[in-house]
């Protein structure tokens, strides 16, 4: 063995590389069954016909959704196939509109705007934006907005208006409600705790 | 020259051209965070933010393509082969870029259609330029690709440096396809996203600059074969040993399995090794030659890589690698300073290198020194140092008072961003990035200018 030998760590790389292919491969594979729709951590797309919490685990020293009784979007539950399109509809929102270049899901993204993963859930909602509006559901006062956010500035930093059409706005909303279903590790922590970390 | 250099010379010009247009845009997301009013609902955010990622993926590539294009010839003994394939793609390739820049500029955005995804913003983070575009950066690879094999293959001459190269353009190619789907399912979405962006950015990439350096440091420095081929293995046994499942650094929060948590803590928090093995190789050839080079901005810059490389993006990736500190740090400006910094060092300080390698090869001068190189040297590294401490200090701010005290909702996002230690660090930002806006200038100025003739003795280099 000579190291100082190019052939020597040109092996190494060969069979470095290979090596680790060959494990994120299985990883992969093992990782998709986790996370695709119905997965362990990925519930189904007519999740959003369920109450929707986040609550911190003991066990797993996490924050974890917690998936409750039936609550439907928009007053009405919705079938899978019907919830399956919501959800086509909502993601090629996010992308068409470019959301992710100001927003973060999961905490990707760009950091002009908050985090979007647990929006949902954000006590912004009831306190700030369904009295503003006028509206008295959750799901109207974040439709209204996301249509018209000009009309309705709560800091310097506004949100544009992306003109985002009623099914457009109604379809963002269950994606934000499904988004907010999925186990992410805990990420963010203590959401909407300001600090009652237990 | 070799025609193959004469393109390299046509994409370092449009590469120069988009870093100016990338910096250009750079200031003005800088300035939405202190004047967010400016531009409202005509030139938002998030349009100039993507024109500033997408021209610097778009202009790095164009330097890495320059960069091979340049060497190739010079490697192989013999001119490219494929060359009016390479010409004609680089005209489309221009084209293109184009052509997107104005409809992210004039159109910005769609419906939720798939007409969108094909024509105007895909809205997918470093990929947001529509798919037509996307599949034309595939066919410029593929061409780039059949251009160095099919050299190699008429050359009937394979070096070290040519395999490493020949065998990072399949993942480089491949992991590109990644750029077109639009999965419904985030979690899915951003799981393959990230086989792009970490593949490229913290593997292929990593690799092709490698090579690249490799070159450079023969032709700068007169270090042996035997030395760089060396380091290039060890360099891309470490690379792709820890950065392939590094990749799981990426996989802590978007619903994958516990278990990354581990794998992606560990192997990430091995990723800066091959980096800081740069710095040992730049040290030790720097020692070797005893700082005497014929081109001392080239020199500097290949430095400044090495060193760059290694804190931008080992040092400051590893400060916020580690899951613990990463549930807060993620998705803050912690994240953007480190971006600033690895994408800078790793491939920025490589390139201009590349670039005052080939200006002195077309000056024609024994020795390339002089005053202007310097002061834009110091300008750009001075201005990149102060913008990243400023984002480190917002981030920081961002990760304490927003996530960990504030719990991470759309208040405790307000209320972070208003803190007083997030906006002195946005103004410090600012003003660091027209330092390095200024720099910029300097190095331009002087890729153009004429080099003085300084007699060749006081750099002769010293024997390896």
């Amino acid at each position: 063995m000579d190291i100082q030998d190019p052939s020597f760590w040109r092996a190494g790389a060969i069979s470095t590389t290979l090596v680790m292919i060959v494990v994120l491969a299985f990883l992969s594979v093992d990782s998709m069954s986790v996370i695709s729709v119905g997965g362990r951590n990925v519930p189904k797309y007519d999740v959003i016909n369920h109450q929707i919490g986040y609550a911190y685990n003991w066990s797993r020293r996490a924050d974890v959704p917690v998936i409750g009784g039936l609550e439907p979007l928009f007053g009405k539950t919705v079938t899978e196939a019907q919830a399956t399109d919501l959800m086509r509809t909502g993601k090629l929102v996010i992308q068409s509109r470019a959301c992710m270049d100001c927003h973060t899901i999961f905490g990707n993204g760009a950091y002009y705007g908050p985090d979007l993963t647990k929006s949902w859930l954000d006590p912004a909602w009831p306190q700030i934006w369904m009295p503003m509006t006028g509206k008295t559901t959750r799901e109207d006062a974040m439709v209204e907005f996301l249509m018209h956010p000009d009309k309705y500035p709560t800091w310097s930093r506004q949100m544009p208006n992306l003109q985002l059409s009623e099914d457009e706005a109604r379809a963002t909303v269950a994606y934000l409600k499904w988004l907010s279903a999925i186990d992410t590790n805990g990420f963010p922590a203590n959401f909407g705790q300001s600090g009652k970390q237990p | 020259m070799y025609r193959s250099q004469k393109l390299s010379l046509r994409y370092y010009t449009a590469a120069v051209a988009l870093f100016g247009v990338m910096i250009v845009f750079g200031l003005l997301s800088a300035l939405y965070y202190l004047y967010p009013a400016m531009l409202y609902n005509v030139f938002d955010f998030h349009m100039s933010k993507i024109m500033h990622i997408d021209t610097l993926v778009i202009w790095l590539l164009m330097g890495f393509l320059g960069a091979v294009y340049w060497y190739l010839p010079k490697e192989l003994g013999i001119e490219v082969e494929g060359m009016w394939l390479a010409e004609l793609m680089f005209w489309i390739f221009c084209v293109a870029v184009a052509i997107v820049a104005l409809v992210f500029v004039f159109v910005q955005y769609g419906s939720a259609n798939e007409f969108s995804m094909w024509f105007i913003n895909q809205g997918r983070k470093y990929v947001e330029a529509p798919r037509w575009a996307a599949i034309g950066i595939v066919v410029v690879m593929a061409v780039f690709a059949y251009n160095v094999i099919a050299t190699c293959i008429k050359a009937r001459k394979m070096t070290g440096i040519m395999w490493v190269l020949v065998l990072d353009l399949i993942p480089l190619l491949a992991v590109y396809l990644d750029a077109f789907p639009a999965v419904t399912n985030m979690s899915v979405d951003l799981y393959w996203w990230w086989w792009l962006v970490h593949m490229w950015v913290e593997s292929t990439w990593e690799v092709l600059i490698g090579c690249v350096m490799a070159l450079v440091l023969m032709d700068v420095m007169g270090t042996s074969r035997r030395i760089v081929e060396t380091w290039l293995y060890i360099e891309v046994m470490l690379v792709l040993g820890a950065g392939i499942l590094g990749l799981g650094h990426h996989y802590f929060w978007i619903g994958t399995p516990q278990y990354w948590l581990g794998i992606g803590g560990f192997f990430s928090a091995l990723e800066p090794l091959p980096l800081l093995g740069m710095v040992v190789h730049a040290i030790y050839d720097a020692g070797t030659h005893r700082m005497k080079t014929t081109n001392q901005p080239a020199f500097f810059w290949i430095t400044a890589e090495a060193f760059g490389n290694f804190i931008g993006a080992g040092i400051w990736g590893f400060m916020m690698t580690l899951p613990q500190i990463n549930l807060f740090s993620h998705g803050t400006q912690w994240t953007v300073s480190h971006g600033h910094f690895a994408f800078y060092g790793a491939y920025v300080c490589g390139i201009i290198a590349v670039l005052y390698v080939a200006k002195q090869q077309t000056s024609g001068v024994d020795m390339l020194a002089g005053r202007a190189w310097k002061w834009g040297f110091g300008l750009l590294n001075f201005g990149m140092v102060g913008m990243v401490m400023g984002l480190l200090l917002a981030g920081m701010a961002q990760a304490f008072y927003g996530r960990a005290i504030g719990g991470s909702t759309l208040m405790a996002f307000t209320s972070a961003s208003e803190n007083a230690w997030f906006v002195s660090g946005m103004w410090a930002r600012l003003f660091f990035g027209f330092v390095f806006a200024a720099g910029y200038v300097v190095l331009v100025y002087d890729l153009l200018t004429a080099p003085k003739r300084v007699p060749v003795t006081r750099a002769r280099l010293e024997p390896a």
